[in-house]
């Protein structure tokens, strides 16, 4: 097709570029006004008309938190020293698991009128969803160092560095399940009994209603392949970092508590599930721009 | 004048799948069942429109209008052939699909101009315009499930004709409202098309189609059957005009 350029008004011609191109991730950030916009109503709208109204965000944990924490003192023979804060680092990130993977896939579903409608980018929904998330995390994060500060908690510079990856391992892992659940719940409306099976699983498959130490005793000289199993999880690696950060520090002993209470090489896995986290984004844009093309269609 | 959209050789159909879950695709495919059927919206359709141009898009329903729409903002894109477009799109299609209700006016101002791809600079400065225009400001501060559907009509209508864009489309919106305001609207897209943005506008009125279009097109089943000016265009169609009632102008 040849372009006519013959134009006698002084400003440049725009390229012709086809409408339904996608810019992926990048798009979401040139676009943030709309993404700070999107995640602002997400949060005004989601306990709208409830009576105590966002409180339920805390309630619920707080619930399970309770559960976790006389039960657990029940069932435990050896009193494990500082278990509330032992599961409350713990629950940090399992929470924002499960509410980043249940939010996030439905995010592009629920909104299926502007994603018919509109030609705005599509992974605006899964980022907002898992930046809502991340929000729901602060309180719970000052209740925690308000919880480390009254049992003495003393970080080092590893607490630091092991609560940065934490976050980072769960930030990355979250986007890419949110960006993949989300578009493959387009087309397999059983992605929502999928992620409660996974939730069910993530719940017992990290150390935070029991330490590690239970893990570590059964599995690490006899059945090897479980251990590491056990390891691969990204979240439980996010969970022990966070113990690491959190509740190790708290410690009347933490040095004599480090190679007892945690996995060998905890940093170096910490490195390699952000460095897989990262991958898992970036095939993550892929499938989703592959199925993006058909959204508005199959909505 | 340069051209400001290309549709080329395009040709769009759509897959109704025969599953909805994972298991009733697991079962047809074992039974060899066709796990999809397909049927075409549009069939090699090409045009150009330059600069300034606007085009009646006519048809009966399910001749193909909106989904030609649809590919022309992006929303689909085209199975064959391409579509090329030149500067921003905006349009009066499906308005108020970003709007929430439990956010007041304001609110939904804001949202709706940002999902349309305005900026936070360029909303306020198009603010009083907008409010103006949807003759509203007495109820800026209530929640949109508050108001009546002709409100709610007119506040979506009015961000949307505020939208910085070389490019407007129309989907058959102006059904809607009561007369001054879809005297108003009309006025409105007078305006945008004196101001040189090219336009797409389906409608089933000849009448606005030849107020607003100097070009036409039809589409029976997928298929364009006629491309030229606009008069050519709804003769073509065989409207009367006289049959229609007189709902604008």
């Amino acid at each position: 097709m040849s372009l006519d350029v013959r134009d006698d008004s002084a400003a440049p011609l725009e390229p012709m570029v086809n409408p339904g191109r996608v810019g992926g991730l990048l798009d979401v950030f040139r676009r943030r006004y709309l993404l700070k916009l999107l995640v602002r109503k997400e949060l005004r709208v989601r306990y709208q008309g409830s009576l105590v109204g966002l409180a339920w965000s805390y309630v619920k944990p707080a619930v399970r938190f309770l559960m976790y924490y006389y039960i657990i003192g029940l069932i435990l023979t050896k009193a494990l020293e500082n278990r509330a804060l032992h599961i409350f680092s713990g629950m940090i990130m399992v929470a924002f698991f499960t509410n980043a993977l249940s939010a996030g896939t439905k995010s592009v579903v629920k909104n299926k009128s502007l994603v018919r409608k509109i030609n705005l980018p599509r992974e605006m929904f899964p980022v907002a969803s898992i930046m809502v998330s991340a929000y729901h995390m602060v309180p719970m994060y000052v209740i925690m160092l308000i919880g480390c500060l009254l049992t003495g908690w003393r970080p080092d510079l590893g607490a630091l560095l092991a609560g940065g990856m934490a976050l980072a391992i769960i930030l990355t892992w979250g986007l890419g399940i949110a960006l993949l659940l989300s578009a493959l719940n387009v087309f397999f409306r059983d992605m929502q009994n999928i992620i409660d099976v996974i939730q069910t699983v993530i719940t017992w498959t990290v150390p935070m209603i029991y330490p590690f130490v239970i893990i570590a005793d059964k599995f690490r000289d006899t059945h090897q392949w479980v251990y590491e199993l056990y390891l691969s999880s990204p979240l439980c690696i996010a969970v022990l970092l966070n113990n690491r950060a959190f509740w190790i520090p708290s410690l009347e002993h933490p040095r004599q508590a480090l190679p007892e209470q945690l996995p060998a090489h905890l940093f170096t896995r910490g490195l390699a599930m952000i460095v897989l986290g990262l991958a898992f984004v970036w095939v993550s844009q892929r499938v989703f721009t592959r199925l993006e093309g058909r959204f508005a269609e199959k909505l | 004048m340069a051209e400001a959209i290309i549709v080329d050789s395009v040709t769009k159909s759509f897959t109704l799948a025969n599953h909805k879950t994972m298991k009733k695709f697991v079962v047809n495919a074992a039974k060899r069942r066709p796990l999809s059927r397909t049927f075409t919206a549009l069939d090699d359709i090409s045009f150009k429109l330059e600069q300034g141009d606007s085009i009646g898009v006519m048809g009966l329903n399910g001749s193909g209008k909106s989904t030609l729409l649809k590919l022309i903002s992006g929303v689909m894109s085209p199975d064959e052939g391409q579509v090329l477009t030149r500067g921003r799109i905006a349009g009066l299609i499906e308005v108020g699909a970003g709007f929430h209700p439990e956010l007041s006016g304001r609110e939904n101002i804001y949202l709706n101009g940002a999902i349309l791809g305005m900026s936070e600079r360029e909303i306020d400065a198009k603010f009083d315009a907008i409010v103006e225009f949807a003759e509203m400001r007495r109820f800026l501060n209530s929640e949109v499930r508050h108001y009546s559907s002709g409100m709610f009509m007119r506040l979506a209508f009015s961000v949307a004709v505020h939208t910085e864009c070389e490019i407007f489309l129309i989907d058959e919106v102006l059904a809607v409202g009561d007369q001054p305001f879809k005297r108003k609207c009309m006025k409105r897209i007078m305006e945008l098309k004196d101001e040189g943005r090219t336009m797409v506008f389906v409608s089933h009125s000849p009448k606005q189609v030849m107020r607003v279009c100097n070009r036409g097109l039809v589409l029976e089943q997928g298929r364009m059957t006629f491309e030229g000016t606009a008069e050519d265009a709804v003769r073509k169609l065989g409207y009367e005009l006289a049959d229609e009632d007189d709902d604008e102008s």
